[in-house]
């Protein structure tokens, strides 16, 4: 109950709070625009920055202790599995948008 | 100084997001979309690396970190530039899969560490496990199944099982939230394995036609699964990118649903699938159907003033795509025009036929979406239907009793003749029976839709 009653006296996390509802608002807002045929490109990009979880594996490899070497593993792994996340989604979305673009020009 | 750089560099990122989102929903724009959004992220990463500073320590393990940043890089590139654009949704899956990961092994570490937590803190650290878990080990599922690894299966009380499983992880988590969990690890690994199984059990008896839906929804939950690490760190460019991706995604997910006249809680309880498949199929007089022979058709287009070809999944499948361009092509040059009528959820994801066809070079203007298809289809002579089958089941708009009942279709019997390309006369991914097939105006022609379209072109091509 306490973390719930926490969440509004608080104001960082209530800053946090406001964060959360407007960028609901801003991802209704400008995905309900979305001529169908951009869905697929869209859900791989919308894939790709969800990747942004990236950092948070950066600052638990980057604060493990040099010696915990279960933190160290895991971290690692995140890191990887991350950049896996950012970098395929962000490529992958290139490659489908490349083809639509190409014959655009013809 | 420092510590505003870094705030700087998680605003632009924050607001590249919003940027790339938006340009990414315009055709003109996307690609540059998808740039921003990359720019914004590598910002914000190197930012992180360089400037962040928790109790004024700055990050080390810098080895590491690279380390992780490049065997990431490099492996995601190849699988990124490898894939074919046929395994596109499944590729989509596993990468969010790994994301879905990430927010889990976080959520371990983070557990893990020695400090004082706060119940706030350690409520974040469980709900961003436990959705980083269910979204991961989904991920997977739907990865093995759309690449046939994994066959559907229903499990008996599955719906039974699923319900139990939510049912745990609501009270676990609100043994969390009520602060029950100073110093009881079990809970937390209790929340792992509950929300593992539950991600397994619910994508696994979900049948084909509904995984769009599902990755779309396991996408957006990845991206709240990320924004939970936003509040962990208190980093604004983590709980703007998912909740972003989260709303986004619920969106998407919704409007998927709507085109398939599905509610998001079948899919959610995992009712839907394979279980209904048997029950629905078989129960109707059949009746007989015709088949056409490669000349026929050949002949049936080549004087035909306007064909609409309707692609789905047995397109992707037979990776037809280059060849189906070259029918058209050839179509064109007898003074045929030529059409694709586009489902908005035909093939395995919204808009995967659109990504095929541009593949192969088709016209953007030649791809219609469903309500021009709809509007052009009085006009025109042959409809060819290449390995799409629920997508222009009749049932959906005759048959009260059918479960695709009121999913809006293309409605193919105002043209002319309907010629239906399938490898058999099996059922589509719903798993019910299309009543089009034994139709007057429809003709089957049986084949693999490649070899189809091969014969067909060079039947043209003598004519």
């Amino acid at each position: 109950m306490e973390a719930i009653i926490n969440l509004f006296t608080d104001a960082a996390t209530y800053r946090l709070i406001t964060i959360v509802i407007l960028s609901i608002f801003l991802g209704i807002e400008v995905i309900s625009r979305v001529p169908s045929v951009l869905h697929t490109p869209l859900m791989s990009g919308a894939n790709a920055i969800h990747g942004v979880v990236i950092i948070g594996a950066i600052i638990v490899m980057g604060e493990a202790p040099s010696n915990d070497y279960v933190a160290l593993t895991l971290g690692f792994l995140a890191v990887i599995l991350g950049t896996l996340n950012v970098v395929g989604g962000f490529v992958v979305t290139d490659r489908m948008l490349e083809m639509f673009s190409k014959k655009k020009k013809k | 100084m420092e510590s505003m750089i870094l705030q700087l560099s998680y605003l632009i990122g924050s607001v590249t997001f919003i940027m790339g989102l938006k340009m990414l929903s315009h055709p003109d724009s996307a690609r540059k979309g998808n740039l921003v959004a990359a720019a914004g992220m590598t910002i914000a990463i190197f930012a992180t690396i360089f400037l962040y500073k928790h109790n004024g320590e700055s990050l080390h393990n810098y080895l590491w970190i690279f380390g992780g940043l490049i065997i990431g890089t490099v492996v995601g590139t190849i699988a990124a530039k490898k894939v074919q654009m046929t395994a596109m949704p499944e590729m989509v899956s596993l990468f969010n899969g790994m994301g879905g990961a990430c927010a889990m092994l976080i959520s371990l570490v983070e557990y893990a560490k020695p400090e004082e937590k706060s119940t706030g803190m350690l409520v974040v650290i469980a709900l961003g496990m436990m959705i980083g878990t269910v979204s991961f080990a989904g991920s997977m599922i739907a990865w093995g199944k759309l690449n046939g690894k994994i066959k559907d299966r229903t499990i008996p009380g599955g719906q039974l099982i699923n319900f139990v499983l939510f049912g745990g992880l609501i009270i676990l988590d609100s043994m969390v939230i009520m602060g029950l969990s100073a110093g009881n690890p079990m809970l937390f690994y209790g929340i792992l394995i509950l929300s593992a199984l539950y991600g397994i059990l619910f994508v696994m008896p979900i049948g084909g036609a509904d995984m769009p839906v599902v990755i779309s929804l396991l996408n957006s939950f990845t991206g709240v699964a990320a924004a939970f690490g936003g509040f962990l760190y208190d980093n604004p460019v983590m709980l703007t990118g998912g909740i972003l991706v989260g709303s986004a995604g619920t969106i998407l997910t919704i409007l998927m649903c709507k085109a398939m006249n599905r509610s998001l809680k079948n899919v959610l309880i995992g009712s839907f699938g394979g279980a209904k498949a048997g029950a629905a199929a078989g129960n109707k007089d059949q009746g007989a159907y015709k088949e056409i022979s490669l000349n026929d058709t050949a002949t049936l287009m080549a004087y035909a003033s306007k064909v609409m070809i309707i692609p789905g999944y047995g397109l992707a499948v037979a990776q037809a795509q280059h060849t189906c361009h070259e029918l058209e092509k050839v179509l064109n040059e007898k003074g045929v025009e030529v059409l694709y009528g586009i489902h908005p959820v035909a093939g395995r994801m919204p808009g995967h036929m659109n990504v095929l066809l541009a593949e192969a070079d088709v016209p953007y203007e030649k791809l219609l979406e469903m309500e021009d298809a709809n509007d052009q289809m009085g006009g025109t002579n042959v409809v060819l239907i290449l390995g799409a089958n629920d997508v222009v089941n009749p049932a959906a708009k005759e048959d009260p009793a059918s479960p695709i009942y009121g999913m809006p279709i293309l409605e193919v019997e105002k043209a002319d003749h309907v010629i239906v390309n399938k490898r058999s006369m099996k059922p589509g991914y719903a798993g019910i029976e299309n009543e089009l097939f034994f139709r007057p105006k429809s003709s089957m022609l049986f084949g693999d839709a490649k070899k189809v379209l091969q014969s067909l072109v060079t039947e043209l091509k003598q004519m």
